[in-house]
């Protein structure tokens, strides 16, 4: 689960973290309060959405007075902010974050992320504050330092020492250094993060270590033992049907393609998606309906899938171990005569009594055309997609 | 003959009286694995399935010889069933459980090290299956045929595609081992890769990846240097947009890493033929064997 950066920064102060002074804004015309409360000779207007890129975007400004902040504030809220992480339709900014500026000497890269060889935390730092981190990995590797926490003693003072005297910390900051990597190792503990990134974390004028910018992801694993999280996720930066589609314990994500898929199993569910490319299409979709293909799931997927104006024809493909097919196809059939479905529906069933399902598709007198294999079942699909 | 498991293994059910636990028992069962105990703590003393219910895995272990276990625990108390499994001294643990929070096994990953002992496949995977000898998982048995092919996949259904495609080429599998689609787990396609390198009877085998992560490049890497049997390789999520967590929690492409487009071309660099399309896996297969 992602959250905004005024919410990260929420959590990592009660962790200790020094973070700038603000305020989360939800109407435009609270911003010249916030400003003047804030009372700074510099107030910063930072646009809140689940994407990084915002200050190239244009959804980051500096304001020098409370009026100004207010103007800033009514020209970024409700704009579509565009990034190169949010995709060419960009993002409609519903939130903002009025903060403190800052008197910023340096910017450090610091984040914290599980590494998956190791299965241990590790904690990175890197002197190129402020920068594309992908693009530092890229150009300059070694700009880059890791230390890999072992669970057992946890972030160790000299590995603190090693990042912080490698990124060129100026010796009177290093004692200061010590209690702000613990506490964002601490918070990214606590919170179970997958990702906890820092960027920039800034030495101002008078010598504070700051988190200026926070991006925190939660372990969607774990959300069940943070019921105080709960109210962190922002379903306005999600796509409505896929928050739909979480309702029902759906695993969908939505794609731009006409062809929509139904599948049982993420990585068969990937797999649907590239075939149907291959075959000379493109995916509306991932859908992992689960182990549990009942008629209920059937149903509620079959909806999600057909709101997508997009959608040109639905490839269902099912491999069942423990699913009967003649089940599945019931529920197939029941589903497509409820919602009335007009588009062409491929299926590709396998598993127990599929002989039964495929007859009790073909006999529903719906348009179901039957695969034989991902194959067949993809380009029959592509097919009716171009008519 | 295959890599794990045969017919000598004996499996205790952790979770045997919840509804996974026992429905997966019995199809076991049914296609011939060993089940000799089950553990539910608090019904240690029943029966269920006719198999007799322990209150814990070490006086199951204790009482009936059991040498391996298969979790169907919920997440919140899998990373737990994992570690009581490992200290009771068994040498193959296979865990089922789709969820467990990632610090969990973090926590679990470092204190395994204490029990090198034991091999922890999993979580979140389909199990292991030598077809004729065993089956630990809830993979359909009826389409898997014995032979000597060696099957490592990160996916379930996905590989049921990939196993049954082989099958009906008359193409028998050695072991088929379920990785597991997290982030974190017991045993990687290296180490499986390397299990079925120093397997006799297994002359191919097949690697089904996907995107996330870097498992199937280190893969890659030793196969180059050590592996003369052919290899394939499938990568699903070639068409999976970036930053996107695709239903596995350990398929994420993030930072740019862990693209099917990377891995193909470790693969291709190692020799591995590899497969575009995931309905050509067991042709491609053929091909090389």
């Amino acid at each position: 689960m992602k959250i905004h950066e005024y919410q990260a920064k929420a959590i990592l102060a009660k962790f200790g973290v020094t973070v700038p002074r603000g305020e989360v804004v939800l109407q435009k015309s609270d911003a010249l309060a916030a400003a003047n409360r804030l009372g700074t000779p510099v107030v910063v207007v930072k646009a809140q959405i689940h994407a990084g890129g915002r200050g190239k975007g244009g959804g980051v400004k500096l304001a020098r007075s409370a009026e100004e902040a207010q103007k800033l504030a009514s020209e970024i809220m409700g704009m579509t902010l565009i990034t190169h992480q949010t995709g060419p339709e960009g993002r409609v900014v519903r939130r903002l974050l009025i903060e403190e500026g800052l008197d910023i000497k340096r910017e450090l890269y610091l984040s914290i992320l599980v590494d998956r060889g190791s299965g241990k935390p590790v904690f990175m730092a890197s002197a190129a504050g402020g920068m594309e981190i992908e693009e530092v990995a890229k150009d300059n590797p070694d700009a880059i330092l890791k230390e890999t926490i072992h669970p057992a003693v946890g972030l160790q003072p000299y590995q603190v020492r090693n990042l912080a005297f490698g990124v060129g910390l100026a010796p009177e900051l290093i004692s200061a250094a010590a209690p702000f990597f613990q506490s964002l190792y601490r918070a990214f503990l606590e919170t179970d993060a997958t990702l906890l990134e820092i960027n920039p974390c800034v030495v101002t004028g008078d010598g504070k270590l700051v988190a200026l910018d926070a991006k925190m992801a939660i372990d969607d694993n774990a959300l069940g033992r943070h019921p105080e999280f709960k109210d962190l996720r922002d379903i306005e930066e999600e796509t409505p049907l896929e928050v739909e589609a979480s309702k029902y314990k759906l695993n969908y994500i939505k794609l731009d393609g006409s062809i929509a898929c139904m599948v049982n199993g993420a990585g068969l569910a990937m797999a649907t998606m590239d075939i149907i490319q291959l075959s000379g299409g493109r995916p509306a979709n991932f859908l992992d309906v689960g182990g549990g293909a009942s008629e209920e799931q059937v149903k509620n997927a079959f909806r999600i899938l057909l709101s997508d104006p997009n959608v040109k024809a639905v490839f269902i493909n099912i491999f069942g171990g423990i699913l009967r097919c003649d089940v599945l196809a019931a529920g197939v059939v029941k589903a497509a005569r409820e919602l009335d479905v007009k588009v062409p529906i491929v299926v590709r069933m396998e598993g127990t009594n599929v002989t039964e399902g495929q007859a009790i598709l073909k006999a529903s007198g719906l348009n179901f055309a039957v695969a034989n294999g991902m194959k067949d079942g993809a380009e029959q699909a592509v097919a009716l997609a171009r008519k | 003959m295959s890599v794990l498991i045969d017919s000598n293994t004996r499996v205790v059910v952790q979770g045997l009286t919840g509804r996974e636990g026992s429905f997966h028992a019995q199809q076991m069962r049914a296609y011939g694995t060993q089940v000799v105990a089950g553990v539910t703590p608090g019904k240690g003393g029943s029966k269920h399935l006719e198999v007799p219910v322990f209150n814990t895995v070490a006086e199951a272990v204790k009482a009936t010889g059991a040498n391996a276990s298969v979790i169907f625990v919920p997440p919140p108390f899998a990373a737990d069933a994992i570690l009581e499994a490992a200290d009771a001294g068994l040498p193959l643990v296979i865990c089922i459980t789709e969820g467990i929070p990632t610090l969990d096994m973090v926590g679990v990953a470092a204190a395994l090290k204490d029990n090198p002992k034991t091999r922890l496949v999993g979580p979140n995977c389909p199990g292991v299956i030598s077809p004729g000898l065993c089956k630990i998982g809830i993979m359909p048995g009826r389409i898997h045929k014995q032979g000597n092919v060696g099957v490592v996949s990160r996916s379930g259904t996905l590989t049921y595609e990939a196993v049954d495609q082989l099958t009906r080429l008359g193409i028998g599998q050695s072991t088929c081992i379920g990785i597991g689609g997290d982030p974190i787990i017991g045993t990687s396609f290296l180490d499986s890769v390397q299990l079925f390198h120093s397997d006799a009877d297994t002359h191919a085998i097949v690697m089904i990846g996907e995107i996330g992560g870097d498992a199937e490049e280190k893969a890659a890497a030793y196969i180059h240097q050590h592996v003369k049997k052919p290899v394939v390789g499938f990568i699903a999520g070639q068409t999976a947009p970036p930053g996107r967590r695709m239903g596995h929690a350990g398929a994420i492409i993030s930072g740019g890493e862990g693209t099917a487009e990377g891995k193909y071309k470790a693969m291709r660099a190692a020799g591995i033929h590899t497969v575009q399309s995931p309905a050509d896996i067991g042709a491609t297969l053929a091909k090389y064997l």
